[in-house]
């Protein structure tokens, strides 16, 4: 019987242990396994020998301690004998600031550059090509200096200021605007403005549920532009309160006053955002190219105007390919601020991995904390991701 | 036969084009001037070309030291108004391409150059003969007698330490040895990363996420700083090799991302496929898979490349002599410094960056186009 062989063939199992996949997949983790925590235990007891020989001590108490050097720009209160933690705290806060101001300003040439790259112009085509080429095939590190080393020698003695209109003054020791001070009256005004904030998208999402629903159209920005000015204008008016400009003015052979970003900063920030700036532009590129032309037509088809077929039809379509790897050029340009170490800004990695760390000997944990600051902020892009990704992933069929 | 019938008995010669339907008119029409817009843009971008060439042209030929016959050295280019000092670039040439190799002993990195470049050209160059042989004594062959014609030690050559390597020839060594580690390596993590073995699948994620994350200046941090006190009492690589150890494992984590994406574009029916034919897991992964997926991916392979190729000369910071730091210390050097040396310096170091970066992509662009084969979507 047909039936009596295949059970009988089934029977005796005459392959070897060694060839069942489940086994082996068992057997592979099992050794890597071992191998990972065996060279963690290696590493970790060469460290606790090497640490005991020196007679270091391990812990974090030594955040506490003061630091005792000084910083040359901070946002945040800083002094010789704060601790080590407000060193981390400064060298955070600075690494955000350039993280933020270059991530805006990236954007903004990056998105220009992009269309400019398909522009019909030729001369503006080729100018953008040759930027992309120029700046993307060099090492940013070398630009860094190359600005940096521009800026300080372009840049004119503090006698010799050039002085912009608005109080702003710029020399080598760097760019000096003048900063709003506040009376505590001020407080109704903010208030009032994020009030008025939340109050127009409200009117804007409420505006466009309507014209969803039943296809008439409300104004949308000019209410909000009245919700947001009208309001604010009026209790500034009513609460009398008064803004003042504390404004940089010349005492002695310094600019003193409002606030100054050092040439090492600008120099930094410049770096960041032309070079980003380039990849962006690429990014864009792709992104536009990537809705098809018939797109385009399809809506002019639909009788939509040149301004909705772009905002209704082609970006929402081009920013699905635009933003993951726009984010990933955002935190590519965060890791990158670590190379202001190189050029002397303080950022985290130049005061607290470079400094603190020669200082104080904590290597282990200082580069952990080090760490701790770029992975929460890996983390957080990659949720923001998943999150946008799911959100306008296609819906097919 | 009427005679208001007329028969043309000569061929007319042709016409010339309309002189704006063609040629130069046209192009410019259509390129430069087709709306109001784009001739305000032209016009001031021709503003823009005016102003911006002739100081750069002064500062690169029409200022710029090229000679230098009375043997003045940086002297010569101490002068107000002067352009690029080519002429530091030219005396101190062996030591931004050798860095600070005994000068008797550079013909063993010209060997090791030419070696390189004649196992390099049946690998790239396609339908050469003897691909396979010449990528087989590259990979195997190649990596130690280049070790021993830099260190020497054997047969009589003069040891060289580490700390004496340097310049462009040290960039390209970073660079090699990084891209021949990682893109093994990342292809290693990528498959990890796919595996349904949930132990190995989480470390390879861990891996990879963790170095991705932080900045490879911490990373070379860590190796300068750190490295030695992981290892037993007595055990101390040098920098140099730290430094490429880490950058290794910092670009294998970025392609093993690049690979994972060649992986997931590959169709299911592929591995089907693969096992309908009785393939080992191994054959199958070897012949149709990755065969496949790193067609797809050679954009995202080439760029990586790219990055690490540029990443080198973040040693810089950790005090090795690369390519930037032999051109920034030339500038700094007391016979060679000058008001314009550090620009020069950064003009040609960039401008060796570009070539070698420019040429990966133009590469890159060549084999996509030739690895087409028609199944692409």
């Amino acid at each position: 019987m047909t039936a009596l062989d295949v059970r009988e063939r089934r029977e005796p199992s005459s392959t070897s242990i060694l060839n069942d996949p489940k086994f082996r997949g068992l057997i592979y983790q099992a050794l890597l396994l071992i191998a990972v925590v065996a060279m963690f235990w290696w590493l970790a007891n060469n460290a606790a020998t090497n640490l005991a020989r020196q007679n270091k001590s391990t812990g974090f108490s030594f955040l506490g301690d003061s630091a005792g050097f000084e910083i040359g720009f901070t946002l945040l209160p800083y002094s010789r004998a704060s601790s080590y933690f407000q060193v981390y705290l400064i060298g955070i806060t600075n690494t955000l600031l350039v993280a933020a101001v270059g991530i805006i300003l990236a954007t903004m040439l990056g998105f220009l550059l992009g269309v400019a790259r398909l522009s019909k112009n030729f001369l503006i085509r080729s100018g953008a090509t040759i930027y992309v080429e120029a700046i993307r095939n060099t090492p940013l590190l070398l630009q860094l200096f190359f600005w940096y080393f521009l800026g300080l020698n372009a840049l004119p003695s503090v006698r010799q200021s050039i002085l912009l209109p608005g109080s702003i003054v710029l020399n080598q020791r760097g760019l000096s605007f003048p900063t709003p001070v506040f009376d505590d009256k001020f407080i109704w005004v903010a208030l009032v403005g994020v009030l008025a904030i939340i109050a127009s998208f409200v009117w804007r999402r409420l505006a466009l549920k309507r014209a969803e629903e039943t296809g008439h159209r409300r104004p949308v920005w000019l209410p909000i532009l009245g919700f947001l000015i009208v309001p604010v204008v009026l209790v500034y008016l009513i609460s009398g309160t008064h803004v003042t400009f504390d404004a940089p003015t010349l005492q002695g052979f310094n600019y003193r006053g409002g606030f100054t970003a050092p040439p090492e900063l600008a120099a930094l920030t410049l770096g960041l955002v032309v070079y980003t700036a380039a990849f962006i532009a690429e990014i864009v590129r792709a992104g536009i190219q990537s809705v098809s032309y018939g797109q385009t037509e399809a809506a002019e088809a639909l009788g939509l105007r040149e301004r909705d077929r772009l905002r209704l039809v082609v970006v929402p379509q081009a920013l699905r390919v635009i933003i993951p790897p726009l984010t990933s050029q955002y935190l590519n340009l965060t890791k990158n601020s670590s190379l202001g170490a190189a050029i002397g800004f303080p950022e985290l990695v130049s005061v607290f991995v470079g400094t603190a760390l020669n200082q104080s000997g904590r290597a282990v944990e200082i580069i952990g904390l080090a760490m701790l600051v770029y992975l929460t902020i890996s983390l957080l892009t990659s949720i923001f991701m998943n999150w946008y990704n799911a959100r306008v992933a296609l819906v097919e069929r | 036969m009427s005679d208001i019938i007329f028969v043309r008995d000569h061929i007319e010669p042709a016409l010339p084009p309309p002189s704006r339907a063609s040629g130069v008119f046209l192009w410019a029409k259509r390129n430069l001037f087709s709306s109001v817009t784009s001739t305000l843009v032209t016009i001031l971008a021709v503003v823009f070309l005016f102003w911006i060439i002739p100081p750069l042209y002064g500062f690169l030929i029409g200022n710029a030291v090229f000679t230098d016959p009375e043997g003045l050295r940086g002297q010569a280019c101490r002068f107000e108004g002067v352009g690029a000092c080519w002429i530091m670039i030219k005396g101190r040439w062996n030591f931004i391409l050798y860095g600070f190799f005994p000068s008797s002993e550079i013909w063993r990195i010209n060997l090791m150059f030419v070696i390189a470049i004649i196992l390099l050209i049946p690998m790239l160059v396609p339908r050469m003969p003897f691909t396979r042989t010449a990528a087989l004594l590259f990979f195997l062959a190649f990596p130690v007698v280049a070790f021993i014609l830099m260190a020497g030690g054997v047969f009589g050559l003069t040891p060289v330490p580490s700390s004496q390597w340097g310049g462009l020839t040290l960039t390209l060594i970073i660079s090699v040895i990084g891209i021949t580690v990682s893109m093994p390596l990342g292809i290693l993590l990528a498959l990890g990363r796919q595996s349904k073995l949930p132990i190995i699948k989480a470390f390879c994620v861990g891996f990879i996420e963790v170095w991705r994350a932080v900045p490879l200046i911490t990373v070379l941090f860590m190796a300068s700083v750190m490295f030695p006190l992981f290892m037993p009492q007595g055990v101390n690589p040098d920098t140099l090799l730290r430094a490429i150890i880490g950058i290794c494992l910092f670009e294998s984590a970025y392609m093993a991302e690049v690979v994972r994406g060649g992986l997931q574009a590959m169709p299911r029916g592929q591995y089907e496929a693969a096992d309908a034919l009785g393939l080992s897991k191994f054959k199958s992964l070897g012949l149709v898979i990755l065969p496949q997926a790193l067609k797809h991916v050679i954009p995202g392979i080439v760029n990586t490349f790219i990055a690490l190729f540029k990443d080198t000369s973040l040693v810089t910071i950790i005090g090795l002599f690369d390519l930037l730091n032999t051109v920034r210390a030339v500038a700094r050097d007391v016979n060679w410094s000058s008001p314009t040396g550090d620009v020069t310096g950064y003009i040609f170091a960039g401008f060796v960056f570009w070539i070698f970066c420019f040429g990966m992509s133009r590469y890159s662009i060549y084999m996509e186009k030739r690895l087409h084969t028609g199944h692409k979507r």
